[in-house]
């Protein structure tokens, strides 16, 4: 999608096979053979430079941010604040300083929204626009809004081809005051456009809140050419650490949200009759902020940039394809892969139907053979009724796979076919 | 590590392609329950007819991976015309069968733990027949859930049959 690949293309590619050697966990052995890890659309693996900066960080510089006066404290603030900034400018924020929360996860960055901005801002017939292709956590806390103050919910739909079906887009926007949508599906691989959706979406008058937990780990981003404004992800789909998500939101968008979680950190004064909240972007982070989480965080946005997101993009391209076309050679019609048919067209995840072998059956099979691939709905429900199934089985790519991964995983689809014969 | 064989008996890959009792009573007069497993999405429907004392007849359908399906097959035939107080006793065993703590798990290297887990103490193990063919389904932590899914709901619809405990 030209809306998530503002840039041309620098000439950079990158070799997988050399990469993969960053991450230990990728020489693990499982029943005897190499692994074979296809699941980073649920959690990526972290490279040396990452762990190793959080080592550092734990073994030189830990100390509580934000607080002390001494050396550590403040060589310890400098980095976690610096790790935002670079997060920031990963994502081309404009002012990376301010627009920046560091959150636990995506999940708590787009709960994060449903209650400051929409607590504050929505009341009972006020319409959220969602897709049907959505994680549950862009779909539950509007739910969980719903059933507190009566607004209302509104789909857009999926077609066959796993591409949202925009022809009633502005009959559905009409009226509304969000439209939250994911950049890339994480059952299908979809891009959305989403650069168009927000234009469409604020030209009804309504904000625009993408779940980018797919598409910011694979794909360059930048927040000013998607035009939405607010932008949700999490560190360990990128090569960083559990525990850490982020949230961008315009400036002036953030500094009229009102606290999510109260506590310290988040204040300017607490007195007997009333506090006074801090200032963005520390007003939305209560509490001990996960410091060693964002120093891996920050080191994760170093090593992809060293890689670059348009070769990572590039070589996603070219595997996806490989596989795409692997696969139909080799089982035909006894496989189903969901969503678009072109690789230009999608992210690194193929969400598969393989014969009438039962999802959780194919992927035992598949860890008999080192092979890691996720089983089940993949917290996307909605979509699954959508798609008449009730768990699909998929394997997702990240800049570490290569042609052999996937001929990994055919081989041991192959055997898992046979097994249930 | 446990292999695949202790996973996929050859009577659970049997019941697996040709399961037992499928479909659904007429209900009412059978009760009908729906259980969920949310971490795969599956559904089973189970509908029991209860009389005199007997757990008279009993159906399953909905969609499942290969423990799921062949567990519900073989529950339907162990327990389709068993008293109910068999029913109920039938259903603790499995369960018990099925139920880990931590020292039978099996970890890095060590294979006794999964010969431990394989016979627990006081589990009547010939009394559970086929159903025993499960019982390497344990050395599978996240498959226990697909084995038992049946059992719940068939526990739920004796609770509103009114059966018992």
């Amino acid at each position: 999608m030209a809306e998530l690949t503002p840039d041309a293309h620098d000439g950079r590619t990158l070799d997988a096979v050399t990469l993969a050697k960053d991450f230990p966990l990728l020489s693990r052995e499982v029943h005897g053979r190499t692994i074979t890890y296809l699941d980073s659309a649920a959690s990526s693996q972290r490279p040396t430079m990452v762990l190793d900066a959080m080592r550092e960080y734990d073994e030189t510089t830990h100390a509580n941010v934000h607080r002390g006066v001494y050396t550590i404290a403040e060589e310890a603030t400098r980095r976690f604040e610096a790790a935002r900034t670079n997060v920031g400018r990963f994502i081309g924020a404009p002012t990376p300083s301010r627009e920046v929360l560091f959150t636990k996860n995506a999940t708590e960055a787009l709960n994060l929204v449903a209650h400051s901005w929409g607590r504050s801002n929505l009341e009972r017939g006020d319409v959220v626009v969602l897709t049907e292709m959505e994680h549950h956590a862009n779909i539950v806390p509007w739910h969980i809004l719903a059933a507190e103050r009566g607004i209302e919910l509104r789909w857009l739909p999926v077609d066959d081809d796993g591409q949202l079906v925009l022809d009633d887009l502005d009959t559905v926007l009409d009226g509304a005051r969000l439209l939250a949508v994911t950049c890339m599906s994480n059952v299908l691989g979809t891009l959305n456009p989403v650069t168009e959706l927000a234009t469409r979406a604020h030209a009804a008058g309504a904000l625009v809140v993408a779940d980018a937990c797919q598409s910011v780990p694979h794909l360059p981003t930048d927040v000013g050419a998607l035009g939405v404004d607010l932008l949700a992800f999490s560190a360990h789909k990128m090569l960083g650490p559990t525990g850490i998500g982020v949230l961008w939101g315009r400036e002036e968008l953030l500094e009229s949200m009102p606290p999510f979680l109260g506590g310290g950190e988040m204040i300017l004064d607490v007195r007997k009759d009333g506090f006074t909240p801090n200032d963005i972007p520390w007003r939305f982070e209560a509490g001990t902020p996960p410091i060693t989480e964002a120093i891996g965080l920050g080191a994760a946005v170093d090593y992809l940039r060293a890689v670059g997101m348009d070769a990572v993009r590039a070589h996603e391209i070219t595997l996806t394809r490989y596989a795409l076309d692997t696969l139909a050679d080799r089982f035909g019609s006894d496989i189903r892969i969901y969503g678009p048919p072109a690789a230009e067209d999608r992210g690194g995840v193929l969400s598969f139907a393989f014969r009438d072998v039962h999802p959780h059956d194919i992927s035992q099979i598949l860890d008999e053979y080192g092979v890691c691939v996720r089983a089940g709905h993949h917290c996307a429900k909605p979509l699954m009724r959508r798609l008449g199934v009730n768990a699909t089985a998929r394997a997702s790519f990240a800049l570490y796979n290569d042609e052999r991964d996937v001929d990994t995983l055919v081989d041991a689809l192959d055997a898992a076919g046979k097994f249930f014969g | 590590m446990p292999g695949l064989e202790d996973l996929y008996r050859e009577i659970i890959l049997d019941h697996y392609r040709s399961p037992r009792n499928r479909g659904e009573l007429e209900s009412p007069p059978a009760v009908r329950v729906e259980g969920f497993n949310p971490l795969c999405g599956d559904e089973i429907v189970v509908t029991i007819d209860v009389d005199g004392g007997v757990l008279a007849d009993i159906k399953i359908a909905g969609t499942g991976c290969s423990i799921s399906q062949s567990s519900a097959s073989l529950m339907s035939a162990a327990v389709k015309g068993k008293s109910l107080a068999e029913v109920r006793g039938l259903i603790g065993t499995f369960k018990q069968m099925m139920s880990i703590h931590g020292s039978t798990l099996p970890s890095d290297g060590a294979d006794g733990g999964a010969a431990e887990a394989a016979e627990p103490e006081a589990i009547d193990i010939d009394a559970l027949g086929e159903l025993a063919a499960l019982q390497g389904v344990v050395k599978f932590p996240v498959r226990i859930k697909c084995a038992t899914l049946s059992w719940n709901t068939l526990t739920q619809g004796l609770d509103e049959a009114g059966v018992p405990a």
